[in-house]
């Protein structure tokens, strides 16, 4: 290889340090890099502060637990679903979860197409993110059912002679189809991830442990045949999942826009959904980063850079998701249809105002605040500014579902919806779900990919002193 | 069945109700409810979540100081029925032989898609498991099954009785017959009138060309007409009312 110059004398060397320093800092060596990394996953001392979160996790999940026993065994009625809204807690928090767990496919698909070098260290614990928050998705819909033990096995489109079920006209049944790929698709990816990282482990576990993460790695062992087969398979489930980024929650967002209800029947809410989506995915892995950089030390490999650029697309779709609000009301107006126009009324000042009001200060207002670079570098203010956004995308979802149904078409079937406490119990229950999940990944896997860190460390590219230089 | 097996033409039942006939004495309720074994309201239940297959409504109209009475039930869509294609199980379909949006509540998951698409809010659900007071059980209308926990029912026309008087026919060697649904029977006041609308000569088919439909602009074809010299009555089948004082109404 030809030898190049040292760094200090080639300007476009130095940017390029410059740039890779921004995602990566500390000065970490290899070794220093994939100690740190691997050291809070084979400690034999697991911090009490990971006991204290868990061990709440794990009594939040358990409160779910009661709320589906409770469910199963008395009826739907213990929940505050009604006659008009037919649809509670459960469709809005399937809806929450699957647009929460848009950005880890986002973050590792497409950003990995894009070559977005700042992707590296956020990538691995986003998709694990976008599985746990999947996993607490799929539970909605099936309890959501009147009869689940039926429901789980009857929307499976397996091929019946009687031609009966399923009925494909149903948007329900491109919901299975649209979740279930996705949540396929990203594991499989997740995985195929995780595999030269399970080597790096077992070289490094001891014990027990060694034959696990061996187990796990696949017979890994880091040769060139096995890095060409890894770089193809991962670009090829990059190309797969790329559009399905797209189409998860433009098929959800068809189980309403093929309705007649005034507030669903909407042409705009395949784009408004899928930019929700990805706002409240990239809100969620700053929820969860922040505290996990802090608690974990991990300050060189989620810079600032990381936390600044999330920020940047979080406005970004933020503005996407206002256009959505400012044309909705529009249209209602715009359309002359009266019911949409009542719809739109109804949502401002009618019995959930409040809902509509909170929607658009957290998901309208609060986000322009990330125009000034100030709060974007503020890690307090983003962390605050993602719970905001995560509670307005929940807002959002509460005021689609709840005050299209409560008021539609005649008065006389008009009605107020209040969730129960089983209700709550539920939703609360699958934040402990995937509360429980992400504590267990961060103990038991490596929550940053080691291997593509080293790719963007200095050392990789950057010639030695020597004048050699190293390949990654 | 289809069409090959079939002798008899088509028919498409429909009703008519006359509102300046209605008392709101909600015989066709009591009737409703005791011909298709809709058990009695769980302790817990609401005012919105009874089953209630047909409802009477009342509305007033205070420019005129007028009150009325209006019967509601499954309008029985007959074109793109919104509740159908939303159906993940199949478990809705339009008899092509009489034109009644048919329930099917063995095939029900309930996950209540057709609830939220019904505009008339006419689908009821079973929230809880059906009981009835001891010894109440042997009243029950043998011709109608009752509808397990977690599954979707609504207003069909009392196919019960279309069975049984179809089963009738069939025993004297006759593929004709005729049946009337409880709430037709049941009212004093002879409001609702019962049909083919495919038959010309029908009461209902007569009845039905001066009269009007709910939501008739949605273009999910009702086959339940509304009749009235009200002009007030006639036009608030399109209107929007004002929000009810008390949520809720009188539903």
């Amino acid at each position: 290889m030809e030898l190049t110059q040292p760094h200090s004398h080639n300007p476009a060397s130095e940017i390029a340090r410059q740039k890779r320093a921004e995602v990566v800092g500390g000065g970490h060596s290899f070794g220093s890099m994939t100690d740190k990394i691997a050291a809070i996953v084979l400690t034999s001392k697991t911090p009490i502060g990971w006991f204290a979160g868990f061990g709440l996790a794990f009594t939040l999940m358990a409160l779910g637990l009661g709320s589906i026993g409770a469910l199963l065994f008395l009826g739907t009625g213990v929940w505050g679903v009604n006659v008009p809204v037919g649809w509670g807690f459960a469709i809005i928090n399937f809806v929450w979860w699957i647009g929460i767990g848009h950005a880890g496919t986002l973050i590792s698909a497409i950003l990995l197409l894009l070559r977005q070098q700042w992707r590296m260290s956020i990538s691995r614990f986003a998709e694990a993110m976008t599985l746990f928050a999947v996993a607490c998705a799929l539970l909605f819909p099936i309890l959501h059912t009147g009869r689940p033990w039926l429901a789980a096995y009857w929307l499976l489109p397996y091929p019946n002679t009687m031609a009966l079920m399923p009925q494909f006209r149903s948007p329900l049944l491109w919901d299975v189809f649209a979740v279930s790929t996705y949540g396929t698709v990203s594991l499989l990816f997740w995985y195929v991830g995780l595999i030269p990282d399970f080597g790096n482990l077992r070289d490094k576990a001891k014990g027990f442990a060694r034959y696990i993460y061996g187990f796990l790695s696949l017979g890994w062992r880091g040769s060139a045949i096995h890095w060409h087969r890894y770089e193809t398979a991962s670009l090829l489930l990059a190309g797969l999942a790329t559009p399905l980024v797209l189409s998860v929650h433009t098929v959800v967002s068809f189980d309403f826009s093929v309705s007649v209800i005034p507030g669903w029947h909407a042409t705009i809410f395949p784009p408004y959904f899928v930019a929700g989506a990805i706002y409240s995915g990239f809100a969620m892995v700053l929820t969860i980063a922040i505290p996990l950089r802090k608690f974990y030390g991990l300050e060189d490999f989620i810079t600032m850079r990381h936390l600044q650029n999330m920020a940047k697309v979080m406005l970004a779709t933020g503005l996407i998701v206002a256009y959505g609000y400012a044309m909705e009301a529009f249209y209602g107006w715009y359309s002359a249809n009266q019911y949409e126009r009542y719809m739109i009324w109804n949502r401002m000042t009618g019995p959930y105002w409040w809902a509509y009001a909170a929607l658009i200060f957290c998901n309208g207002l609060m986000p322009q605040t990330l125009w000034f670079k100030k709060l974007r570098s503020n890690v307090s203010f983003l962390f605050f500014m993602s719970i905001i956004v995560n509670i307005g995308m929940w807002l959002e979802r509460f005021v689609i579902v709840v005050t299209s149904l409560h008021r539609d078409f005649l008065p006389s079937s008009w009605g107020m919806y209040v969730p129960t406490v089983f209700d709550w119990a539920l939703f609360v229950g699958t934040i402990g779900l995937f509360s429980t999940l992400l504590f267990l990944f961060i103990r038991f896997l490596p929550m940053i990919a080691i291997f593509e860190m080293r790719t963007i460390l200095p050392a990789t590219k950057e010639p030695s002193p020597e004048g050699t230089a190293v390949q990654s | 069945m289809n069409a090959e097996t079939v002798e008899r033409a088509p028919r498409r039942y429909g009703m008519v109700i006359d509102l300046d006939r209605c008392s709101g004495c909600g015989a066709c309720m009591v009737a409703c409810s005791a011909e298709n074994n809709v058990p009695p309201a769980h302790p817990q239940a609401t005012e919105r979540t009874g089953i209630t297959l047909l409802r009477v409504v009342q509305v007033k109209d205070a420019a005129s100081r007028g009150v009325a009475f209006i019967p509601m039930m499954c309008q029985q869509c007959g074109d793109d029925t919104p509740c159908m294609t939303v159906c993940p199980q199949q478990a809705v379909e339009v008899d092509k032989l009489t034109g009644v949006v048919e329930q099917m509540p063995q095939r029900c998951l309930g996950c209540r898609y057709c609830m939220t698409a019904c505009p008339f809010q006419a689908r009821f659900f079973n929230w809880w498991d059906p009981e009835w007071p001891a010894g109440m059980e042997t009243t029950l209308n043998p011709g109608a099954a009752p509808r397990m926990r977690g599954v979707v029912e609504k207003c069909d026309f009392c196919q019960s009785r279309m069975h049984a008087a179809e089963d009738k026919a069939a025993m004297e060697g006759s593929r004709e017959f005729e049946y009337t649904p409880a709430c037709v029977e049941a009212c004093p006041t002879r409001a609702i009138v019962f049909g083919d609308l495919n038959d010309p000569e029908s009461d209902v088919s007569r009845q039905a060309r001066n009269s009007f439909r709910f939501l008739e602009r949605l273009g999910t074809g009702p086959k339940v007409y509304y009749r009235s010299r009200r002009p007030w009555l006639r036009t608030l089948a399109s209107r929007v009312g004002a929000p009810p004082k008390k949520e809720n109404g009188n539903g």
